[in-house]
């Protein structure tokens, strides 16, 4: 591990792509909005199905199955699927996931509800989590990385 | 349109930006949480491109009276900045930075199914189901078990 100025130029920063993906990602939640009426929040679109209510259930499955749609897609076009993480506890992982799944239905929303949406809506409920979700984040992956040594 | 061909729609160019912006990769979004490393500030790009189109376009879209293919928006209602978003936020963005992977990030791990996939989706559901189970044993009278929803 060298630690050269070179190093620190942001190598894998990519702008073009986040940029496009963020235009792609506002426009989604616009169709959602304009065609269905709907917030384009992918925690409580989730959620939501837990409830089984009827009637309720099956919008919730299409978007959720066009989301996976659309990322296979790209993977298939462009050969650039996650690989994944050989060395990361599977414990950790989970509990990563229990706490994503209580926090974002306990907060009523994520990165996409509070983040994209909300902010879009300028709700400073959405702004408040917004900033907290992401600061408990930067302070976690310290902590998990730095403290623990787990990539 | 159909109203729901117009949902799955929407669900597919979200899974698209997702994968364009490279948001799948839990290494890239750990990249940009972990601020003291080789930072990424390649989300920031993201989360500032989307709220750039809801900013402007919901304000266009919310000036009709109803949506296209339905009979009426269906807005958040709550305003407060409560103990719940707080408590909420907070222990969401522990999981996240755990994980690296948020709920949309999370669905698209099916999209291209390794051991990742089998622990964090169940996890996910778990956590939101034990919420569900949480806030029903907290509440007055009989325990409503998922499934056991009514509207009144």
């Amino acid at each position: 591990m060298s630690f050269s100025l070179g190093d620190k130029s942001m190598h894998n920063f990519t702008p073009l792509s986040a940029l496009g993906g963020g235009l792609l990602i506002g426009g989604a939640a616009v169709l959602l909005l304009l065609l269905n009426g709907r917030i384009a929040g992918i925690s409580n679109i989730t959620s939501g199905l837990l409830a089984l209510k009827q009637g309720d259930v099956l919008w919730r499955l299409l978007f959720l199955g066009g989301l996976v749609a659309g990322a296979a897609i790209y993977y298939r076009l462009f050969g650039n699927a996650p690989a994944p993480r050989l060395s990361f506890p599977g414990w950790l992982l989970g509990l990563g996931g229990v706490l994503v799944g209580f926090g974002t239905s306990l907060g009523s929303g994520c990165t996409s509800g509070h983040g994209v949406c909300g902010l879009g809506r300028f709700s400073v409920r959405s702004l408040a989590a917004t900033c907290i979700f992401l600061v408990t984040g930067i302070v976690t992956a310290f902590v998990v990385r730095h403290m623990f040594g787990v990539y | 349109m159909n109203k729901y061909v117009s949902v799955a729609i929407s669900g597919f160019v979200f899974g698209l930006g997702l994968a364009v912006a490279g948001m799948t990769h839990a290494s890239k979004v750990l990249g940009f949480l972990d601020v003291t490393g080789d930072w990424d500030a390649s989300l920031l790009l993201v989360l500032g491109g989307a709220v750039a189109v809801t900013a402007i376009a919901f304000r266009l879209v919310l000036r009709r009276k109803a949506p296209v293919l339905e009979g009426t928006f269906r807005l958040p209602t709550a305003e407060d900045i409560d103990q719940p978003l707080i408590l909420g936020a907070l222990i969401f963005g522990v999981g996240w930075g755990i994980s690296g992977y948020c709920p949309g990030p999370g669905i698209a791990l099916l999209a291209a199914p390794s051991w990742e996939t089998w622990v964090f989706v169940p996890a996910v559901l778990s956590g939101a189901l034990l919420h569900r189970l949480f806030m029903a044993s907290r509440a007055d009278g009989p325990i409503a078990l998922p499934g056991s929803e009514r509207s009144l």
